[in-house]
């Protein structure tokens, strides 16, 4: 399958006063895949995301989302994504089915609040505040909102951040879920391992700048064909595997 | 798949639903705008008792109590005789101040043939005043019914003209009508617009292609059918529970509601000025409250600005909610039409202009 650019990224910059938060980025997301954008906390990844979502003003350069581009079109490509925040709230006083129905408002579209629920298996939690969820099920509830629009594309910053080991590869699931559907994924992580198992192609931010794009594997061959060697012999199971092993990889009752 | 044409007025209800369920849900919006006032109208309309003063007047034991003065002065509506209590009890509460005066007849064998010796404290107040005012009428017609008494130098002609009854309801509703829309304006608003900044809630709505115009007539369609809403049960539990006067009855409550309108408009504005400079919600309420409390106080909300000091009259004549009350009383009792009250109208609109555009200035979304 040809691998069509959904999202283009050219030379963008951002700066706040005098702090280049972004300085100077180019990358392309393809058409149907997980795209993650992995760096430590203030490299400039939640900036970039944000600027690709229209929310931010960039500084300089050139964006295109689903052959939309950003300066000219920005009530386009609202309609056609789908956006998770970091840490975002929700209006107060309303349940899940609610808050469905208001997200559905402001798309100007008629969704089923339980059709919606059911994609992410929160429909026992219809008549729930959204306060009263767990850190799973709220990132779950997150990422139904922004599927109610149909979206080529969604964005995802941080859903991980805080999840027990079962809640997140639950969540990896319900990612991969998406694509196979055939939405694009952005996804912000500084978590590795997540990456390593969920992202089809990764760029690492450091800095403001990109200092790499390329899918997990091709990565970790390049660094072994450089002859290195990790510091101690890896294990043949991480502590992590034992953790699910032991206390099962169906869902909670969170 | 294919393009629909985006419905602002969509987004818009969407809004206003969501935001008039969370206010419905919300225990502050409802104690402040109904629970509030009506606690108000309850104890003042205990309080004043429907404005009735009385002087209890406590009987000596060696009163003379079968002459005329005493047969008189008991006619009296206002005061009050106490024969009950012993002598040291009395003198205890003429202290206290829970009787305003003790009364003592004397029959004499030659003129004066009677005196009245009263005796009362300072904590009797003006009711001992009004026990005099009532013993020299009385005195006067006793006066002028012995023969051969001078011919008097004035009469009184006393004529009583036919009015409505003006109740402490009729002063207190009204007052407090607009106290809870000062409340719903002010506090409502800010509180709201401030936690959906800082909570993200509105930077997640940006992330949808709805405009910031629909956020905010969203949210105001909704506070302001909740404060009608509002207004309309305060109105009408006052008319039915105590009596109310509607002049006009229910073109009177639309008046009513339209000023009502207008006001909690008025203090949506100053609403949106708290939340732009409020930094978080706990410096919501201190800045509220500078808008408010000056408001409550002294914008005749308990009692009538003319008892006010004159310095403090042209402080509660520059405030918005010395006009909605004004017009609000206006309208209900003395059932003035909506151009009689232009004058108030016109004053609140001009704050209005002056708030909304410091609102502009102020208010942040991010």
């Amino acid at each position: 399958m040809a691998k069509q650019p959904i999202i283009t990224v050219n030379n963008l910059v951002k700066n706040y006063g005098d702090f280049k938060a972004v300085k100077g980025i180019s990358f392309e997301v393809y058409e149907g895949e997980i795209f993650g954008l992995l760096g430590p906390n203030g490299a400039g990844k939640t900036t970039t995301l944000e600027i690709i979502e229209t929310l931010r003003e960039k500084t300089s350069g050139e964006i295109t989302v689903d052959g939309f581009n950003i300066d000219t079109d920005a009530g386009s490509i609202k309609k056609r994504i789908g956006v998770q925040l970091q840490a975002a709230g929700y209006y107060p006083n309303l349940n899940l089915s609610e808050l469905i129905e208001l997200f559905s408002g402001l798309y100007g579209i008629q969704r089923s609040p339980m059709e919606m629920l059911e994609k992410v298996a929160l429909t026992d939690k219809a008549k729930a505040k959204y306060k009263e969820l767990s850190g799973g099920q709220k990132q779950r509830f997150s990422i139904a909102t922004t599927l109610i629009n149909n979206p080529r594309i969604v964005f995802l910053d941080e859903p991980t951040t805080g999840l027990d080991p079962q809640a997140r590869r639950n969540l990896w699931d319900l990612i991969r879920e998406i694509r196979d559907q055939g939405t694009t994924v952005v996804i912000t992580t500084h978590y590795m391992d997540e990456a390593e198992v969920l992202c089809d192609r990764v760029a690492f931010v450091d800095g403001g700048n990109i200092i790499g794009v390329d899918t997990p594997d091709a990565f970790i061959d390049k660094l072994v064909a450089t002859g290195f060697e990790p510091p101690k012999k890896v294990k043949l199971a991480s502590l992590e595997d034992v953790f699910i092993n032991m206390t099962g990889k169906e869902w909670r009752a969170e | 798949m294919t393009e629909q044409p985006y419905s602002n007025f969509k987004a818009t209800m969407a809004i206003a639903k969501a935001s008039f369920r969370s206010i419905v849900r919300s225990p502050s919006s409802v104690v402040f705008t109904l629970l509030f006032p009506l606690i108000f109208i309850l104890v003042f309309g205990f309080i004043s008792g429907g404005g009735v003063i009385s002087v209890d007047v406590g009987v000596d034991k060696k009163c003379d109590t079968l002459n005329p003065v005493y047969q008189a002065l008991k006619k009296v509506s206002v005061v009050h005789m106490i024969h009950q209590q012993t002598p040291e009890e009395m003198e205890a509460n003429l202290k206290k101040g829970s009787i305003d005066a003790i009364l003592n007849i004397q029959k004499n064998t030659k003129p004066p043939y009677f005196t009245v010796n009263i005796q009362h404290s300072k904590a009797s107040g003006d009711k001992e005043a009004i026990l005099k005012s009532a013993l020299n009428n009385i005195f006067f017609e006793l006066n002028s019914h012995i023969p051969d008494a001078p011919p008097p130098v004035a009469i009184i002609k006393e004529a009583e003209v036919q009015t409505r009854e003006y109740k402490t309801i009729d002063f207190i509703l009204p007052g407090q009508l607009g106290f809870s829309l000062l409340s719903t304006g002010v506090f409502g608003t800010a509180f709201v617009f401030l936690s959906l900044r800082i909570t993200l809630v509105i930077k997640r709505f940006f992330a949808t292609p709805v405009k910031r115009y629909s956020i905010v007539i969203g949210e105001a369609l909704a506070r302001i059918t909740f404060a009608l809403i509002g207004a309309l049960f305060i109105i009408t539990i006052g008319h039915f529970a105590f009596g109310f006067t509607l002049v006009h009855g229910f073109v009177t409550v639309l008046n009513m509601l339209f000023l009502s309108l207008i006001g909690v408009l008025v203090f949506m504005g100053f609403g949106f000025v708290v939340s732009g400079i409020a930094k978080n919600e706990s410096t919501v309420p201190p800045i509220a409250n500078m808008i408010t409390l000056p408001q409550f106080l002294l914008s005749g909300t308990f009692f009538s600005i003319n008892v006010f000091p004159a310095w403090l009259q042209p402080i509660s004549r520059a405030l918005p909610l010395t006009y909605l009350n004004d017009s609000l009383r206006k309208v209900a009792f003395e059932g003035a039409s909506l151009f009689d009250v232009s004058h108030q109208i016109l004053i609140m609109c001009i704050w209005g202009v002056v708030i909304y555009a410091v609102a502009v200035k102020t208010f942040k979304w991010e």
